[in-house]
């Protein structure tokens, strides 16, 4: 840690504040390099203090999160890891979003995984230090050295003399930087890392408290409602107010230089009234056609990027005798179940927005830009948010909320309708693999060419300016899980990007399903090609390194529990696959029986190594999130694009995996190493591939689409 | 139209249009939020709430046939000192993630075991067929057999 960097600062009245101003630039590079999956997050941002901790005068300690929750257990995760460091019961910190005004502001964003690996090594250095500090301050109220100061019971003590969190709060007179550089504690001291404890946001979501974006309000507040284009790549024209704005409970019919709304005093009269609203488009000169898509994305189509190479694969893959396989994904969406929206206060002095986001500060410099104020003016206020997976990246809801309460003066409450949702979300891109390989005498892969198709992940999201592409080459939000791990000798990954006419986006571990998909299906191929297990040919393949032997444990671990090689009950079959992701290896083993012709999964076995874990039964958790979103991925999720429309267009037609089709979930956790790394997507990797290659067992035939349907279904 | 009827126990008059989901006057009008808009379909179950004890999905109901019923929402589940068994039994197994579907899923469960205080797996799966995106059905299912020992274990 940079000492220099540093940067702490006491506010009159409300305690202290420590900040830290990380390293600009080198993780923004870091994050677009070729290995991004070695990536451990970290922070960029300004050298000005940010306010982490606060010690209010009533004694309570506020951590104030740069991280938003969004399921992933995040709030719980880093409360443990201050409180490793603090020293104090993790019960008493009270963990808060930082809003945007107030900070710490991330310049990344909630997502790839990286909050806890990112956070791991800055938030516990802050809290030893703000440690220190309250214990020097502690020392000087009490007249002794520091060294005499312990900290028991939530308060500092020294001989009889007692200074409670309170009291060193508003007794205090100033706050230092601590003389004594904190040390931070090793793993093998940790006493509160490590531990499952009750994630304390659980009792209130079960209680049904009002935590969520569609639950801000504000006194006063009215219900707005934006008219959104009808098809894709149509744009606002013009628009007039028509009937709507004599409708009852009509406040004011809103027309911008982009978009027409609607204010009134309920939601349903602002929906109501938004019907008869007339706009004029400007419509495409042609719709946009499932079929024009699927021709774009091709291998072959549009820009290579080679992102592994080793050794001469195309040369050997020239003759001899090759296997060679094409898989295909199709769009889909994330279906977060609450809505996009916001709540939007603007005043003369600024505007005050509360409401989901995975990424609070280009929010609000967007706002800023879209109404031409001042980054300082625009205050966004994160609340929990109902379901993320990449689908908070975008925000222009904000802005629209933001401009309605211009329009009328007052408070406004503005959320899409799901079928908004649907035609407006940015999709999950549609892919397509195509693979070639060669095997020896001895039976092992001599070679293998592993060539990705896909729309746009990364490139789309206004966390990567378009100057940056150029450093990065290919989307590595689209190649994620498309480099082969296995150790062979000859290895060509190239990754082939097409900008499509529709805009696509992360969605929960972004191209790793369908690439995993791809490429353990084909490698399960391989290995019934050279009469080998699954299991023993993929050890076969992976050597003494460190990360080959993550590999191996995770697939070793999965495969014991699932009772891989046992017998099983007619019908039933397990199929394996792996893959690694933000450096997290994770082996799945799937049971699978087809009932009917559908495909039915039984259990998943998982076994992971996502590093040090602070909260096992966090990532145990997500581990079982995972496999469900990915399992409906594989079984249900397609959406195709008709005449610019996106359908299906409703839950339901759009299937989403249910309590009906949950299979067994069985996780195993390994841990290996200093640091933890990320957990929330490495888990989506396995599954579809898992599945299907059950799938081949049993009916003798490759599945090379999802979702994966067995013939006569 | 002048609704009105009983939430949480309470009675109370509300003037609203005769079709606006009843959703919407839980929410809007009421200020209770723990009842959720998912979908507006039908479709995901986050509004659930009971009616007169039967689990329906408040955002496609229309205000006027709550007239004169017994709506009960999530809020009324705990009280003071006690979670109810099935709040209880999704605490002990740590299901919500983000919890936004929970309330929804609570409600319907709640709904469940009070027609069918012991279901059989196919009960469950027919019953229960809310969503939840960040796929917390694993724990779920645990839930709903430790509310029926709950709920068993109080009657004693
Ligand atoms: S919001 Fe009512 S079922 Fe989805
Ligand atoms: S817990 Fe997030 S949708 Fe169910």
């Amino acid at each position: 840690m940079n000492r220099r960097k540093f940067i702490i600062r006491a506010t009159v009245g409300v305690g202290v504040t420590v900040g830290l101003g990380w390293l600009a630039k080198a993780p923004m590079r870091r994050a677009l390099a070729k290995f991004a999956d070695e990536v451990q997050g970290e922070y960029s941002g300004s050298e000005k203090a940010e306010v982490w901790f606060e010690l209010t005068p009533q004694g309570e300690l506020v951590l104030y999160s740069p991280k938003v929750e969004m399921g992933q257990g995040v709030l719980q995760a880093i409360a443990q890891l201050a409180a490793e460091e603090l020293e104090i019961d993790w019960q008493k910190i009270i963990v808060k979003h930082a809003s945007s005004a107030h900070g710490p502001l991330d310049s990344m964003s909630t997502g790839g995984s990286l909050s806890v690996s990112g956070l791991y090594n800055p938030l516990r250095t802050l809290a030893a230090t703000f440690r220190e500090m309250m214990r020097e301050n502690a020392a000087t109220l009490m007249n002794v050295s520091p060294d005499l100061v312990t900290f028991q019971n939530n308060s500092f003590v020294s001989g009889d003399q007692t200074i409670t969190l309170a009291k060193l709060a508003t007794q205090s007179k100033t706050w230092k930087k601590p003389k004594k550089e904190p040390k931070l504690k090793t793993r093998a001291q940790f006493k509160v890392i490590g531990k499952d404890l009750l994630r304390f946001d659980l009792l209130p979501k079960i209680k049904g408290e009002p935590m969520f974006g569609i639950d801000a309000a504000f006194p006063d507040m009215l219900y707005g409602s934006v008219v959104l284009p009808p098809v894709k790549d149509a744009t606002f024209k013009s628009a007039s107010a028509g009937s709507a704005a004599s409708l009852p409970g009509v406040v004011k019919v809103v027309i911008e230089k982009n978009f027409a709304g609607v204010v009134a005093t309920s939601r349903f009269a602002a929906e109501e009234a938004k019907k008869q609203i007339d706009v004029q488009w400007q419509m495409p000169e042609k719709l946009i056609q499932q079929t024009d898509l699927e021709a774009l994305v091709k291998v072959g189509n549009g820009n290579p990027v080679s992102i592994q190479k080793e050794g001469n694969a195309s040369g050997e893959l020239k003759e001899g005798e090759i296997i060679s396989a094409e898989f295909f994904s199709p769009f889909g969406v994330h279906a977060h179940i609450e809505p996009n929206g916001a709540v939007a206060d603007y005043r003369t002095d600024g505007v005050t927005i509360r409401m989901s986001t995975q990424v609070v500060r280009i929010t609000r410099d967007e706002v800023a830009d879209a109404l031409g104020l001042d980054k300082e003016k625009v205050n966004i206020e994160p609340m929990y948010l109902g379901g993320g997976f990449g689908r908070r990246l975008h925000t222009p809801h904000a802005i629209a909320a933001a401009l309605l309460s211009k329009a009328v003066g007052k408070p406004v409450h503005m959320f899409w309708n799901r079928v908004e949702e649907f035609q407006n979300g940015f999709l999950r891109p549609a892919t397509h693999n195509t693979l070639k390989a060669k095997l020896n005498k001895e039976g092992k892969i001599e070679s293998i060419e592993h060539n990705t198709s896909s729309g746009d992940v990364a490139f789309t999201s206004p966390l990567f300016p378009k100057a940056l592409y150029s450093l990065a080459g290919a989307d590595f939000g689209a190649w994620r899980g498309a480099m082969v791990q296995y150790n062979i000798p000859n290895i060509s990954t190239v990754s082939w990007r097409v900008q499509l006419p529709i805009e696509t986006s992360w969605w929960r571990g972004l191209g790793l399903l369908a690439n995993t998909f791809a490429l353990e299906s084909f490698i399960d191929d391989l290995a019934s090609r050279a009469n080998k297990d699954a299991l023993a040919f993929r050890l076969q393949h992976l050597d003494d390194s460190e990360r080959s032997m993550r590999m191996k444990n995770v697939l070793q671990a999965a495969c014991t529990k699932a009772g891989w090689g046992k017998s099983l009950p007619d019908g039933h079959a397990l199929g394996l696959a792996c893959s690694v992701d933000v450096n997290t290896p994770v082996a799945h083993v799937a049971e699978v029986r087809i009932i009917e012709n559908e495909i039915r999964v039984v259990r998943i076995t998982c076994a992971i190594d996502p590093g040090l874990i602070v909260n096992p039964d966090g990532v145990r958790a997500q581990c079982e999130g995972a496999i469900v979103m990915s399992l409906s991925a594989t079984l249900f999720e397609e959406v195709t694009i008709k005449d610019g429309k996106v359908t299906p267009n409703r839950l339901g037609y759009y299937a989403i995996a249910q309590l009906k089709d949950t299979p067994e979930i069985d996780v195993v956790l390994l841990s290996t190493g200093d640091s933890p790394r990320g957990v929330g997507e490495p888990p989506m990797g396995p599954t579809a591939a898992a599945i299907g290659n059950a799938v081949k067992k049993l009916t003798g035939t490759r599945l090379n689409r999802l979702p994966l349907k067995v013939l006569g279904q | 139209m002048q609704l009105t009827f009983e939430i949480n126990n309470q009675s109370h008059t509300v003037e609203v249009p005769e079709d606006m989901p009843l959703l919407w006057v839980i929410r809007d009008v009421l200020r209770l939020k723990g009842t959720k808009f998912g979908c507006g379909q039908a479709m995901c179950g986050a509004c659930t709430v009971q009616v007169d004890g039967d689990a329906i999905r408040s955002c496609s109901y229309a205000a006027k046939f709550a007239q004169g019923k017994k709506v009960t929402t999530i809020e009324a589940l705990a009280n003071e000192e006690k979670l109810h068994p099935v709040q209880q039994a999704w605490l002990d197994e740590r299901v919500p993630q983000c919890g936004y579907c929970q309330p929804g899923f609570i409600m319907a469960t709640k709904s469940l075991l009070e027609k069918i205080p012991n279901p059989s797996e196919d009960e469950i799966n027919d019953n229960i067929t809310n969503i939840c995106r960040c796929g917390t059905y694993h724990r779920m299912r645990k839930a709903i057999h430790r509310a029926v020992e709950l709920q068993q274990k109080s009657k004693l």
